[in-house]
């Protein structure tokens, strides 16, 4: 029988994180308790809970993690909800990988590297920022602002603060909307934290996080003088099949869910206003 | 080329069901659609437009993709696809030239990489019979996507006059298939052929909508067509019922959804419609929130962004079904018209 996409394979959550009030990260293997697919940072999988419905996620973990993949997944409706209450050992099904990953092998070599997250958005960048770090000399500087509503909603900050603040060469700038008691960090709204910093415009820039801080700290970057050819992001469109086929998560000519998700600015200025 | 008398279509039809399952335009309750041929059935292959288009033996309303059953904190994935080795082989017989282009529309879809499966082992086991159109009807725009619909291809083409059924096989299937039927054939028909060809296409050069002018549907102008402000007027009375996306021969979009049953979950697809608000719904927001955006979406991607992906060719095949259908009178023309260049007034 020819192979087919849409069939999925059996994974088991073996380790599960609250990172916030409404995000969990889940740990998952195959049956024979290996990693289930290989994946390139930036690609996602489709993730179901038989007989309620399947999702689309980015595989946060990066793919140079050999034993497992994570996902960084928010309760936001029914399918969420039912992972959300699953414990170790439940099994889930995975499809992919899917989509096209952040050009790391190819654009991002030798570079210094901006990565800005808001909330969630922080779930597939994790993945880049991981495997950026796992072969740290292919790349220059690399620099991670991040933000989220409050510090109880920020992702991972426990590996952010003992691993990735705690490397050379790495700068973090962590910040919160509003100010709250036990935070002596930054408060205030990503945008406006990037344009504060007076970042080198030379840097490649990436962009994960709801359209609307994409939208103004895109705008604060360009006044800063960075390249949109530079500067990438990722885009969240209602998904089925994950191949280009279903029909459902287009913009213009490009599929999100087979061309993206992610694009180059200057690919985004191309495409009609529909997303 | 062959021919058949027309008095011996049943014999033809009944040899071909001795090894092949038969899909053919039949009416039921007034209506034509491709159903199974059985003794006694009403065959009507002059019918132009079947309700439903042929691509449902591909790619079916409903189908059943695998199942799955739990037990406590375990899933096993049970592959259905089985039910295809058992199936029969089909004969899909008297699809007209734009239907069987719109197959051709759907193979690139499907056949593409990753291949679809489920549509892979469907196409592979039907022999598809062609039927040339000697009266097309006034909406039929075929042409306008260089469609010839006196000569359509398939691995067996057919044309049909008061007396005969001519037959040509063009492929290595169609060869086959005309072994099994060469008994009922006998040689001839090359000028009858010639003569309805050229009497037909004569017809169609004064169809109303055969020459309509598609020349500013170009990938270059992808946004200034997605931006043109008659959108919002050709919509306006769209009802969003999504009839012209499920009589559409080309129309790709399904979803994917899950079934309980006492023997586990079933997840299957469906025809899914972009003409609905919940298509592109997600949890934080909807990318179309009006039916303008859905309506443009629909007639773009026929005309502008499947052509982009698919080096130029349109995804609409002109077939007219959407005309017919549109209980508000909008359709592909009106769009073309509006919108598909200088040379349509
Ligand atoms: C490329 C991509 C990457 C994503 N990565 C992540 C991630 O890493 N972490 C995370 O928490 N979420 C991610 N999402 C969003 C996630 O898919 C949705 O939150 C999830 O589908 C919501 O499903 P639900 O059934 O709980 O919600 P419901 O609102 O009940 O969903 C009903 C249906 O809508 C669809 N849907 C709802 N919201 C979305 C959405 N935002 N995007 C796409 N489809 C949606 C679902 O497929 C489902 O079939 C990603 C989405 C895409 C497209
Ligand atoms: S858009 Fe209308 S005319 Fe064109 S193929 Fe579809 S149903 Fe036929
Ligand atoms: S264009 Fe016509 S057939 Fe299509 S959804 Fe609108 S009202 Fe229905
Ligand atoms: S999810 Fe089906 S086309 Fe993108």
């Amino acid at each position: 029988m020819i192979e087919e996409t849409l069939i999925p394979k059996v994974g088991v959550i073996t380790d599960v994180r609250k990172d916030t009030p409404d995000v969990k990260t889940f740990r998952v293997v195959g049956t024979d308790g290996k990693k289930l697919f290989q994946h390139m940072p930036g690609q996602c999988a489709m993730v179901s809970v038989p007989g309620v419905g399947e999702c689309m996620f980015s595989i946060t973990s990066s793919p140079t993690n050999e034993e497992y993949m994570e996902f960084s997944i928010k309760k936001c409706g029914c399918v969420t909800e039912v992972i959300h209450a699953m414990e170790v050992g439940q099994q889930i099904t995975v499809r992919g990988p899917y989509g096209k990953n952040f050009p790391v092998e190819e654009d991002f070599k030798g570079k210094d590297l901006l990565f800005i997250a808001g909330g969630i958005g922080l779930a597939p960048l994790r993945s880049v920022i991981n495997y950026v770090r796992h072969y740290r000399d292919h790349y220059g500087k690399v620099v991670i602002v991040y933000g989220a509503r409050s510090k109880d909603d920020l992702v991972d900050i426990e590996e952010i603060q003992t691993e990735w603040m705690n490397e050379p060469n790495i700068e973090v700038y962590l910040t919160i909307d509003r100010p709250q008691e036990g935070w002596d960090g930054h408060v205030g709204f990503v945008p406006a934290y990037v344009k504060e910093l007076g970042l080198d415009p030379n840097m490649t820039a990436v962009l994960c996080g709801p359209p609307i801080m994409i939208k103004f700290t895109l705008a604060g970057l360009l006044e800063l003088g960075f390249e949109k050819s530079r500067v990438y992001t990722t885009l969240e469109l209602r998904m089925k099949c994950g191949v280009g086929k279903c029909g459902r998560c287009n913009v213009g000519d490009k599929f999100v869910c087979k061309d993206g998700p992610v694009f180059r600015m200057t690919e985004l200025d191309e495409l009609p206003d529909e997303y | 080329m062959y021919r058949i008398s027309k008095e011996k279509l049943n014999d033809l039809y009944a040899k071909i069901n001795e090894t092949s399952g038969l899909y053919i335009p039949v009416k039921r309750a007034g209506e034509v659609n491709y159903a199974v041929w059985g003794e006694g059935k009403e065959v009507s292959l002059e019918t132009l437009k079947t309700v439903k288009s042929p691509k449902s033996m591909f790619f079916p309303q409903t189908e059943n993709m695998m199942k799955f059953k739990t037990d406590g904190k375990n899933i096993e994935v049970i592959d259905v696809r089985e039910q295809f080795d058992e199936r029969r082989p089909f004969v899909l017989f008297g699809v007209k030239a734009c239907d069987y282009k719109a197959i051709e529309v759907l193979d690139k879809v499907f056949l593409g990489d990753p291949v679809d499966s489920y549509y892979k082992m469907r196409r592979e086991t039907t022999t598809i019979v062609t039927l040339a159109c000697s009266r097309p009807e006034e909406s039929c725009f075929c042409k306008v996507f260089d469609v010839d619909a006196t000569a359509p291809q398939g691995d067996v083409t057919t044309w049909l006059d008061a007396e005969y059924l001519y037959w040509q096989a063009n492929t290595e299937k169609g060869e086959a298939l005309t072994a099994l039927v060469q008994e009922l054939l006998e040689e001839g028909g090359e000028t009858e052929v010639a003569t309805q060809q050229a009497q037909t296409k004569a017809v169609i050069e004064r169809l109303p909508f055969s020459n309509l002018d598609l020349s500013r549907f170009t990938p270059e102008n992808l946004n200034a067509l997605f931006n043109e402000k008659e959108w919002e007027e050709m919509s306006e009375a769209c009802l969003g019922c999504g009839t012209c996306t499920f009589v559409c021969p080309t129309c790709q979009c399904f979803d994917i959804r899950d079934f309980k049953t006492n023997e586990g979950v079933i997840r299957y697809r469906c025809w899914d419609s972009c003409m609905y608000s919940d298509f592109t719904l997600m949890a934080h927001g909807n990318s179309r929130t009006t039916q303008m955006q859905r309506f443009r979406q629909r007639f773009m991607h026929k005309l502008v962004y499947y052509p982009s992906q698919y080096d130029g060719t349109y995804s609409c095949v002109g077939c007219g079904r959407c005309v017919n259908k549109c209980p508000q009178n909008l359709n592909i023309v009106k769009v073309i018209k509006t919108l598909g260049g200088k040379n349509n007034d």
